[in-house]
């Protein structure tokens, strides 16, 4: 049985989905910005799989996936550490400063 | 070189990757979930590696299992996380999320039934040996202006980082 494109697309589709709940449920900012980077991993695969029919640009914007999500990991991280120093807490939950 | 037993990797290092996936969003402890991160993040290596895409997996194993998940295992070591394991790891909304995420897989699997019959039933065969001379060519004559753009990108990444956690600026 050969393995086509479609297979690759359920496996991605599968660990989007998985992102996609970590991002609306857990109350863990970290474990929030794995499951970002799950997401981003799912849209990577999905890139290369396709580049394997039409030619090697998926490759090279997947690439630049990796890029951002190196820049949003850092910022991202970066922004944890402020407010964990100021409210010693990194609860979703109580990221409330804007709210009345 | 043709590979050899194809269905019996894909499939392992599928399971693999779906089921770390599970483990970084189920686990309690922050540690964990980034270690099952690793191990996602390696068997899509392997999953890339298949699809004959060397430097993208040379490249996923470098930046994201080298860089980014070590970036979390530090700042996983910088805050307290002993009194986060004893708090609810799950928000009150579950149940929304769980039907968001139901409603995108209901879409995901409608599109790709539907739209299997137009994908070109055949791979292009490139060159083994040549994909990373190719990507580079790409990436440094096509893509000039956005490679460039990524740089500024990581530039102001830099800036932000440095300024959000500096204790005064």
């Amino acid at each position: 049985m050969e393995i086509t494109t479609l297979h690759y697309l359920v496996v991605a589709s599968a660990l989007f989905i998985i992102g996609t709940i970590g991002v609306l449920t857990r109350r863990n900012v970290i474990i929030i910005l794995m499951s970002i980077e799950l997401i981003l991993n799912a849209v990577n695969l999905n890139l290369v799989a396709f580049s394997r029919l039409y030619g090697l640009q998926g490759q090279v914007f997947s690439i630049f996936v990796i890029t951002d999500a190196a820049a949003e990991a850092a910022v991202g991280l970066g922004i944890l550490i402020a407010f964990f120093r100021n409210k010693e807490t990194i609860n979703a939950d109580e990221i409330d400063l804007l709210k009345f | 070189m043709d590979p050899v037993a194809t269905p019996y990797f894909f499939y392992g290092l599928s399971a693999v990757a779906v089921l770390s996936a599970v483990g970084v969003i189920m686990r309690r402890n922050p540690v964990h979930s980034a270690i099952a991160l690793i191990f996602t993040l390696l068997s899509l290596a392997g999953l890339y590696l298949m699809l004959y895409a060397p430097f993208v997996a040379g490249v996923q194993i470098i930046l994201y299992v080298g860089g980014i998940v070590v970036l979390f295992l530090f700042v996983i070591m910088l805050i307290n996380i002993e009194r986060m394991q004893r708090e609810y790891q799950f928000n009150k909304q579950w149940l929304v999320g769980l039907l968001a995420a139901a409603a995108l897989g209901a879409l995901f699997v409608a599109v790709y039934v539907k739209g299997q019959s137009i994908f070109p039933q055949h791979a292009v065969r490139f060159p083994e040996q040549l994909n990373t001379q190719q990507v580079g060519k790409m990436l440094y004559v096509d893509y000039l202006l956005p490679f460039e753009i990524a740089s500024l990108l990581l530039l102001v990444a830099i800036v932000g980082a440095v300024v959000m956690a500096k204790k005064r600026i």
